[in-house]
């Protein structure tokens, strides 16, 4: 019963409380809206007959750098991890470096496997083919598909 | 003076106080998360793997081009209305779990109920995106032979355009692709879904007064965790299968 009496009052703290997290989803819904922005403009470049793979590539790098500020903002401010101590923050944000060794390790190895397959240099000898992926096997010409036309 | 330095050192650790001023529960909570974003992480860059090691994915833009009640060609729309659904329903759960320091029940229950709702608003989208994908039929020329394909985990109707007969035609693209797209967005759904579970019961504890009678609505702050973790998973998914 103390703690109802005491909760109606709204401090100045709690207004500055609410405006940060109103500012928070501003800034994640500006971020938000500029990721797409340059997400339409890769498309608007892909359409081109010569699209620049360069500059889509920078463009790609970009929308990374806005994704990790927005995940900083989440757990920052959202998941109030900002306003805890040191020490705590520390035993989560450290293990999480491991993502930089995983993800440079592996995107690393797609590129080599990419490389063996273009090229002599895996044990397979390379062969010119017909872009064709794996995929389920044919089925007979009199298949259930021609409902569809 | 050394040992009664050494003394309170040990004494912190002797039990019956946190290190690092914060509950049981809520630290478990950020340790179980560091653990599930380890998960994610994983499925994530497996998936970035794969990518890199083939020639041809997927054009994003072609795929997910569509939005409901509409023909239009409009990539990137209904994933952007997905995606702030999800922002906005973490915004009503971190003012839910701010009424809850204030001790406001009123507010807690208005706005967790807010947030149930972009969760399930959420879910929906989400049904009606994968209905579509599923049951899309896409010309596609497999051995010779046009056929209608949806995307399904065996199926994939997105590879590089041939010329056949006088037009131009796609043919079955990397099957990886929708391995990949249902297995994670179905694991950040299933998130979406336990966490609108997790809520339901903290709306249905609070509006029986179990937190007002505890003194405290930590509950609420440990869902929210939850909650803003499945929005942080998102940011990353929309990233990689969205936006690059």
């Amino acid at each position: 019963m103390i703690a109802e009496s005491t909760h109606l009052g709204t401090t100045e703290a709690d207004k500055a409380q609410v405006k940060r997290i109103w500012k928070a989803f501003w800034i994640l819904l500006v971020l938000t809206i500029a990721e797409l922005g340059l997400g339409l403009t890769i498309y608007k470049i892909d359409l081109g007959a010569n699209p620049n793979e360069s500059l889509v590539l920078m463009l790609k790098g970009v929308i990374c750098i806005l994704t990790l500020a927005k995940a900083f903002y989440i757990i920052s401010i959202f998941m109030h991890l900002g306003d805890e101590i040191r020490t705590m923050v520390m035993t989560i944000a450290l293990p999480a470096l491991l993502f930089v060794w995983f993800i440079i390790a592996f995107i690393a190895d797609g590129s080599s496997f990419r490389h063996l397959r273009n090229t002599d240099a895996g044990i397979r000898h390379y062969k010119e083919q017909p872009e064709q992926f794996h995929h389920p096997a044919a089925e007979p010409a009199e298949s259930s598909d021609k409902k569809l036309d | 003076m050394e040992t009664a330095i050494a003394k309170a050192k040990t004494k912190i650790w002797a039990g019956g106080r946190s290190p690092f001023n914060v509950s049981y529960g809520k630290l478990m909570m950020w340790y179980f998360l560091m653990s599930d974003s380890f998960t994610f992480g994983a499925f994530l860059i497996s998936y970035g793997s794969i990518r890199f090691s083939l020639n041809h994915w997927v054009d994003h833009n072609y795929v997910f081009n569509e939005f409901p009640f509409t023909e239009a060609n409009l990539p990137l729309a209904f994933v952007s209305l997905m995606t702030f659904i999800l922002i906005m329903s973490s915004v009503t759960m971190v003012l839910a779990v701010h009424e809850g320091h204030k001790m406001n029940k009123k507010g807690v229950e208005k706005w967790l109920a807010l947030t149930i709702v972009g969760g399930l608003a959420f879910l929906s989208c989400q049904a009606w995106e994968w209905t579509h994908l599923i049951t899309g039929h896409h010309e596609v020329l497999v051995d010779g032979v046009i056929k209608y394909w949806g995307t399904t985990v065996s199926h994939n109707p997105w590879g590089p355009e041939v010329m056949y007969k006088g037009h131009m035609v796609a043919t079955p693209g990397p099957v990886a692709f929708g391995g990949y797209f249902f297995g994670i967005t179905g694991f950040h759904g299933f998130h979406v879904f336990s966490g609108v579970v997790i809520n339901s019961i903290m709306l249905i504890k609070t509006k029986k007064g179990d937190f007002a009678k505890r003194g405290h609505y930590e509950m609420i702050e440990k869902a929210g965790l939850y909650w803003h973790f499945v929005d942080l998973v998102w940011v990353f998914v929309f990233l990689c299968f969205y936006l690059i």
